[in-house]
């Protein structure tokens, strides 16, 4: 045991089957001390699984686990917190109602006479925040706070129990541009005080900024391991889809045609305060044209879709769909008359999580004649067959097909299964937000393809994005938001990113 | 669905993993259990006699040498299973929605006031009288409705309090038409035998047990219609949505509220018929002195569970609840009160909780099973 210092942590030959799939075959990845690893692989590639085995939630057939060089057995997650591993999950797992101290101590309180002592705490917590770059409120309420700071709380977490070895599970997929690079600066400080980092992830950019090593899964098996130093963001995706990728879309000029979507003087109220999300704005979309709504989350995105799709009634204003008053349609109307929208939050909105994939990929459709009978009743024969019409056409994989309960599928396929559905309604208008939220490259470009396919098929399609990088390729328009308002409308071949990111601050904005 | 199933081979353990024989698997553990702590009970009231109790009430009118006395007893536990089936199917409905209907029982009471008023009363045919029971229930279930899709008011408080509200002003409905030497209402067939329920023939099945009706296979028929409802329909996919997922079903288009209005209007008729099952068939007179809410309701809640919230389970297991509680009555007074049989329906459906544990529990192991057994065969193949 002479080197055996080197990894902090080794996952060899490991492998773990579920009926009918090999999770991981034979999977081996080696965390160096103090270096950041990514782990790179398309949805469904074995990444949860392999870290789900690390953590202690699965047990792997074949293969060991050496912390230290020494063999360990992992058999729940109190086996892996012993041994300083840490998780911070893709969705959070804090109490909401609960204070960010609270939280962090939450299972590891310090008590005395079996009192409390949470000055003890938080002192730990100011000076751990403080070393590590760390900001927060400690006594801020988790649900009043923004999602970068919650996911600062469980990084806090983790190192309140002074755990050695970080999982981040995708942990760029909830947060906005800034926050990112926020995190990565953060990550980068943890692993030089020598924290050893697992960084769960399929985007490129991230993994070659921040990361010392990548291992790339794909289906299961392992690729390979490369130092980020010698690779590139073409050979990595390549290595991860098994295929050359498009990181770029391709598409043609758009010939914009006639107005589909006019939205003119249109306000919405914000559930939060008593103020408009969303102030008098006014835009139209063309038929032919992918106009993409650009902004930092939360200055009114949401809001002017919900108020469009009609999932949140609009205080004034007005809405026409092709040239048919929706203002004040019920969400049906509105969908009948020829909209679609990919919601941004799929769990919530886009899918009937506990039914299966074939009655959730009916859910707009249902009640028509071709899916249910005049007297009501569902015809399921009609309805697994189009299911299976589109499993196929758009790859969306899960562990049954048709009858699989949508919650057992992966993120990614979730959302293929959203965007499957909206998109082959054919509708005039495609109100998509952020439709490749939490999807791999390879997924990425097919969805990229399929909008821009639409788009050529001479529908609008609005889309709403929070990463730069596809606005700049996707969009044949870019209207800037800022605190609800539209400030500024751009050209994406005429403009940069950075001149996009100065409206969107705020620092700037068009004369009007 | 499987791949064993796929080359045709069906084991004992796929078998076992179908969710409906878990269900059946669950619900006769909860019984065994429910029985084996009853007449724990039984043995330390009285040990002498607890075995022979315990008998007594499982075979209810099996206790009959004769079998035709049997038979016409049989006759009496269904004409009670009826109602208890029309109220479990009423829970069972809106729990489909998400709901906890709760207030099944202030609905029952509503029917039972609607049907009673109108057979005794303003001495309508039967036909009406169960329609009116029927608009009562749905009335109060369409009040919580109401309350719950517009202003979030919680299901159970609603409900619970219109249980009371319902009581008493049934109560008060009835005042007029009871008997003049005792709380009870009149008796339906010497005011008015056109209300009562007809028999088509089906009281000679049973020695001419005069209660039975054609309440019983009705209540069977609405089990059927319920299953058929939720699993084949528009309304069905619609309904169950928006009890999974009530935003998703807001985003799809579907009138969330209206569905849960209409769900407990169905919830709350399907209880108001029970009721004018029982009392229409003339086995039972209202008392309107009554302070209490009649257990129908509640022992609905008892019956869904057990009958692993699936209409056609829930058949088997209200006959179950009501043949205990009816076998109950005939056990030794001077030894046992007659509540025992109460005490151990109230123990199964503490148990209840079991069926749904069992479920999830046995479930999750047989399929680590099958997941050791697929490594082990996928290791021999490599």
């Amino acid at each position: 045991m002479e080197s055996s210092s080197e990894y902090a942590i080794e996952m060899l030959g490991i492998t773990k089957r579920f009926p009918g799939i090999i999770a991981n075959d034979n999977v081996t990845v080696q965390l160096r001390k103090g270096e950041i690893h990514a782990l790179l692989g398309e949805n469904g590639a074995g990444k949860s699984t392999l870290m789900s085995v690390l953590f202690g939630l699965y047990q792997a057939e074949e293969g060991i686990i050496k912390k230290d060089g020494r063999e360990v057995t992992i058999k729940n997650p109190n086996d892996a917190n012993d041994l300083g591993i840490g998780m911070v999950h893709q969705h959070f797992k804090l109490v909401q109602c609960f204070t960010v101290l609270d939280n962090i101590i939450l299972g590891d309180e310090t008590v005395k006479h079996g009192l409390l002592q949470k000055n003890v705490s938080r002192k730990k917590i100011v000076e751990l925040s403080d070393r590590y770059g760390l900001k927060v409120d400690p006594d801020a309420v988790i649900e009043d706070i923004t999602v970068g700071m919650q996911q600062r709380t469980e990084i806090l977490k983790m190192l309140y129990r002074d755990n050695e070895i970080l999982i981040f599970d995708e942990p760029t997929a909830v947060l906005t541009p800034a926050e990112i690079d926020e995190l990565m600066k953060i990550m980068k400080n943890l692993a030089k005080e020598g924290k050893s980092i697992l960084f769960i992830s399929h985007k490129l950019a991230e993994i070659m900024a921040v990361a010392d090593r990548c291992t790339v899964l794909r289906r299961g098996k392992c690729i390979g391991t490369v130092n980020i130093k010698d690779t590139n963001p073409n050979e990595l995706s390549r290595m991860m889809v098994g295929r050359d990728v498009q990181l770029v879309a391709e598409k043609e000029e758009s010939v914009p045609g006639e107005v589909i979507l006019h939205v003119e003087n249109l306000s919405v109220p914000s559930r939060l305060h008593h103020k408009n999300a969303v102030s008098n704005v006014s835009f139209d979309v063309r038929a032919g044209e992918i106009v993409c709504i650009a902004g930092i989350d939360g200055n009114g995105q949401t809001e002017l879709v919900y108020g469009l799709s009609g999932l949140e009634n609009c205080s004034s204003g007005k809405i026409l769909l092709g040239g048919k008053d929706i203002t004040n349609a019920p969400i049906r109307e509105r969908s009948v008359s020829g909209m679609s929208h990919i919601p941004e939050d799929r769990h919530k909105h886009g899918l009937v999580m506990d039914y299966s994939l074939a009655y959730n990929l009916v859910l707009q459709r249902y009640f028509e004649a071709e899916f249910s009978t005049s007297a009501g009743f569902l015809k399921k024969a009609e309805i697994n067959k189009y299911a299976d019409r589109l499993i196929e056409a758009f790859d969306i994989r899960s562990g049954q097909g048709a009858p699989t309960i949508v919650r057992s599928m992966s993120g990614g396929n979730q959302q293929k299964a959203i965007i499957a559905r909206e998109i082959d309604k054919n509708p005039d208008i495609l109100l998509a937000v952020q439709p490749t939220r939490g999807l791999d490259v390879g997924a990425i470009e097919r969805v990229h393809r399929d909008i821009i396919a639409h788009r050529d098929k001479g529908h609008a399609i609005l889309l709403v994005s929070l990463e730069l990088e596809e606005v700049m390729s996707l969009s044949d328009r870019i209207l800037v938001m800022y605190e609800g308002e539209i400030v500024g409308e751009f050209d994406p071949k005429k403009t940069t990113p950075e001149e996009l990111g100065l409206y969107m601050a705020g620092a700037r904005r068009a004369a009007s | 669905m499987n791949s064993e199933n796929a080359k045709g081979k069906t084991t004992f353990r796929d078998f076992l993993e179908k969710d409906a024989i878990q269900s059946v698997i669950a619900a006769l553990l909860c019984i065994i259990l429910g029985l084996f702590i009853g007449y724990i009970a039984l043995l330390i009231i009285n040990p002498s006699g607890a075995t022979e109790a315990i008998v007594t009430i499982l075979k209810n009118y099996f206790t009959y040498p004769s079998s035709s006395a049997a038979m016409k007893y049989l006759g009496n536990t269904l004409v009670k299973a009826a109602p208890l089936l029309m109220c479990a199917l009423s829970i069972q409905f809106c729990y489909q929605t998400g709901l906890f209907n709760i207030g099944a029982a202030g609905q029952y009471v509503a029917g039972a006031g609607a049907a009673l008023y109108c057979a005794l009363s303003l001495r309508l045919n039967w036909s009406i009288c169960l329609l009116a029971a029927l608009l009562a229930g749905g009335i109060f279930g369409t009040v919580v409705g109401i309350l719950k899709a517009y202003l979030n008011v919680n299901e159970v408080i609603s409900g619970i309090m219109l249980n009371w509200i319902g009581l008493y002003t049934v109560n008060m409905l009835l005042m007029g038409v009871k008997e003049t030497a005792s709380p009870y209402t009149v008796t339906v067939s010497s005011v008015n035998p056109g209300a009562l329920l007809p028999s088509l023939g089906l009281g000679s099945l049973f020695t001419n047990n005069k209660y039975v009706t054609i309440a019983i296979p009705l209540s069977i028929l609405f089990a059927i219609l319920i299953k058929i409802l939720l699993s084949k329909t528009v309304f069905g996919y619609e309904i169950k949505a928006t009890g999974i997922a009530r935003e998703a079903a807001r985003y799809s288009g579907m009138k969330e509220k209206r569905n849960v209005i209409l769900s407990l209007f169905i919830g709350g008729a399907l209880a108001g018929v029970g009721a004018a099952f029982l009392f229409l068939s003339g086995y039972e007179q209202w008392s309107v002195t009554q302070s209490s809410v009649p257990g129908m309701g509640f022992n609905g809640i008892a019956a869904t569970f057990l009958g692993g919230l699936d209409p056609i389970g829930t058949v088997f297991a209200s006959y179950f609840i009501q043949h205990i509680t009816s076998g109950g009555s005939y056990l030794d007074k001077n030894i046992y009160p007659s509540q025992i049989s109460d005490f151990i329906s109230a123990i199964i459906i503490y148990l209840c909780g079991f069926v749904l544990f069992f479920k999830l529990h046995f479930g999750g192991f047989l399929k680590k099973r099958r997941e050791k057994a697929a490594a082990a065969e996928g290791g021999e193949n490599k």
